[in-house]
């Protein structure tokens, strides 16, 4: 297969909240990339940064209090952070659709599906005329498998049920061919049974349209399910980044292996489920070292004086943790050989 | 829709037939007879009750009230005491003026109020926000009658922009068709009128909106604060839409149906409640019809006069509650 092309990247992205208890930086120095056509997770607990990075994408951070305070975020080589107002108008929903973790909230209670649907194509599609808008709006109920298309561009979000609404928010993300497609949480609120229906249906489009993905998600299983690369994010940074398949079955961050172990597995019987000791640290209280420090199973010296930076350990596998540093691994290897 | 509006309006009925029987008791209960007022201090007893019999007012009070209630199922609303003329035909140039006067008021109070609350909450903690809910702040608490009489020193005497009373150029009265004056001139073409009519209305329409004004503004703010934190309008934002119509679409449709219920009420408190305002400005209007009816004790105008009030508040609710349904298409009436 040939090498895709990055769509969007996002490089050394701070994005910081002025508040009354000081400045804090909600996402510290995240890097990564998205190719075209690639379904990217990030995965992180609640409070990680997941979705300030997704809303700084868009251009949406409330602000006051948030601003983006140093960083780059390139989609296809242009920097979104010195966009306009109007110049982001045009890329929001057009060049970077995002869907939301509220599929019952997130569609106007007092608008009808059919007149969302509308204003999204015709806020880009300005040279359309009604017919072919309508047209567009009621293919994409159909395309993301909505019974009685044309009757549903009458009713009202009320009369939908929540899987019924996410599709129509997917649709309504994808109804002006965008680039990149930032799903936040997008099956949290959903049934498992319609969390799968939603999930496939995510895949299935990013394989016809060729839509890129950004899954973010607190769920490995959707990861699992759906994506190709994974970025694991803690305490506002990036602490591991590969593909999935290296992450499942080499994680190396001790964030990540704790994450995995208390994913819960049916085959297994296990006395008491692991999980993490500790909490996530508030944004911003720790200044020194590694934020994941005080909580790691394998901490020493090292971690609560520097900052590790992230270490390339394969082609595919990046981590945040000086187990990674050669200095490190020679000095344990040894300590392990005269043991 | 109609089956609830039907069910509505017969709900009225017990509500209307309680009042008219409040309103009877009390104003028998204040001290006074209307025949004596009505003859004056010197009447001997023999003319004030010779005119107690001609008025019925010799008859027991339930009799008297029963006479007054088939009257009003026969649409009859009575006869004043004092002109000897049928309510029925009396009142309705004075409900007309009070009309007139508190739709222009809560235009003025809705347009102002609605745009200064949306653009608060739109720049929350901004100087225009601070200024704005100073100003209503100020507004709320603000005495209408020396509002009224500072307008009419700056605007009336000092400037000479604007009448002070009146709701027409005496030299040039108006014919009147409906008795809502600015329709009246519109039908007859007489344009140089309505221009006087609508001078004659800014004043005391002005002293009327300012309380409105500021709860509507508040009401508002609150309303558009809590809406612009919904999923939905980060769901508009995303989409590419403008910020302008992000609030004046989005989130103002989710915001109205409390700030509705404010407009609602407000306007039938000005039906009513006019008669400070009514007063100072020389307005021919419902309070000061009824409050002048209450001067004579003239009964029949007093009881008449707050049924209609109390009818055309109702109406008004009544209006608001179907708008609701207009607006939100969750709310189902049956």
């Amino acid at each position: 297969m040939a090498e895709r092309e990055i769509i969007l990247e996002v490089k050394d992205l701070q994005t910081s909240f002025f508040t009354d208890d000081g400045v804090i930086p909600s996402v510290d120095h995240v890097d990564f990339h998205v190719k075209e056509g690639e379904i990217l997770g990030i995965v992180g607990e609640s409070g990680c940064g997941k979705s300030v990075t997704s809303l700084s994408i868009m251009g949406l951070v409330p602000s006051p209090p948030g601003k983006i305070t140093s960083g780059q975020i390139l989609f296809k080589g242009k920097d979104l952070t010195k966009f306009s107002e109007k110049e982001m108008r045009k890329v929001r929903g057009n060049d970077v659709a995002m869907i939301f973790q509220e599929p019952m909230t997130s569609l106007n209670p007092l608008f009808t599906i059919g007149n969302q649907l509308v204003e999204a194509i015709t806020l880009h599609k300005k040279d359309w005329n009604k017919k072919q808008v309508k047209a567009r709006a009621v293919e994409m109920l159909r395309l993301v498998g909505l019974p009685r298309a044309e009757e549903l561009m009458k009713d009202y979000p009320h009369q939908l049920s929540g899987g019924m609404r996410q599709r129509v928010m997917i649709a309504m993300a994808l109804v002006c061919d965008p680039k990149v497609l930032i799903a936040d949480e997008p099956t949290t609120a959903l049934d498992v049974t319609i969390q799968a229906q939603i999930l496939k249906l995510m895949r299935e489009l990013n394989e016809r349209l060729k839509t890129a993905v950004i899954m973010i998600t607190h769920d490995l299983g959707v990861v699992a399910e759906t994506c190709e690369r994974v970025v694991v994010m803690y305490a506002g940074k990036v602490v591991e980044e590969g593909t999935v398949d290296a992450i499942f079955r080499n994680p190396q961050h001790p964030y990540t292996k704790g994450l995995i172990a208390s994913v819960p597995d049916m085959r297994h019987k296990k006395q008491r489920l692991y999980s993490i000791p500790g909490n996530v640290p508030k944004p911003g209280t720790i200044k020194n070292g590694c934020r994941f420090a005080a909580r790691c199973e394998s901490v020493f010296g090292r971690c609560t004086e520097e900052n590790p930076p992230l270490y390339e350990t394969s082609a595919n596998h990046k981590t945040r943790c000086f187990l990674y540093d050669q200095k490190e691994v020679e000095v344990h290897d040894k300590t392990a050989a005269t043991s | 829709m109609l089956r609830y509006i039907g069910k509505r309006l017969l709900q009225l009925i017990p509500v209307l037939l309680g009042m008219t029987f409040v309103v009877f008791m009390i104003i028998r209960a204040i001290p006074g007879n209307p025949a004596q007022v009505i003859l004056g201090q010197l009447a001997t007893k023999e003319a004030i009750e010779a005119l107690e019999i001609k008025l019925g007012l010799d008859q027991p009070w339930y009799t008297q009230y029963f006479d007054y209630l088939i009257g009003l199922f026969q649409g009859d609303l009575g006869e004043s005491m004092r002109t000897v003329q049928p309510v029925a035909n009396e009142i309705w140039p004075y409900l007309a003026a009070t009309f007139e006067l508190a739709l222009f008021a809560v235009i003025i109070a809705v347009i102002i109020g609605v745009n200064a609350g949306i653009i608060s909450a739109w720049f929350q903690n901004s100087w225009f926000d601070y200024l704005a809910m100073v100003i209503a702040l100020i507004g709320v608490s603000m005495p209408i009658f020396w509002l009224g009489l500072m307008e009419q020193w700056l605007f009336g005497i000092e400037l000479q922009w604007l009448p002070t009373s009146g709701r027409e150029e005496v030299r040039n009265p108006v014919a009147a068709i409906t008795n809502l004056y600015v329709l009246d001139t519109i039908l007859q073409g007489r344009f140089d009128q309505l221009g006087q009519v609508l001078k004659h209305l800014v004043l005391p329409g002005i002293a009327l909106a300012t309380i409105p004004m500021a709860i509507i503004a508040r009401m508002t703010r609150s309303s558009m604060l809590e809406v612009m934190r919904s999923d939905f309008i980060r769901t508009a934002r995303a989409k590419g839409q403008k910020m302008f119509w992000v609030v004046y679409k989005h989130a103002l449709k989710n915001a109205i149906i409390p700030v509705l219920t404010v407009i609602g009420l407000q306007m039938g408190l000005l039906l009513g409640g006019a008669i400070l305002t009514e007063t100072i400005f020389s307005w021919p209007g419902i309070g000061r019809y009824i409050y002048d009816a209450i001067q004579y004790r003239d009964y029949p105008v007093i009881q008449s006069g707050i049924l209609v009030v109390a009818f055309m508040f109702v109406m008004i609710n009544l209006f608001v509650d179907i708008l609701y349904g207009l607006v939100d298409p969750r709310i189902k009436y049956d």
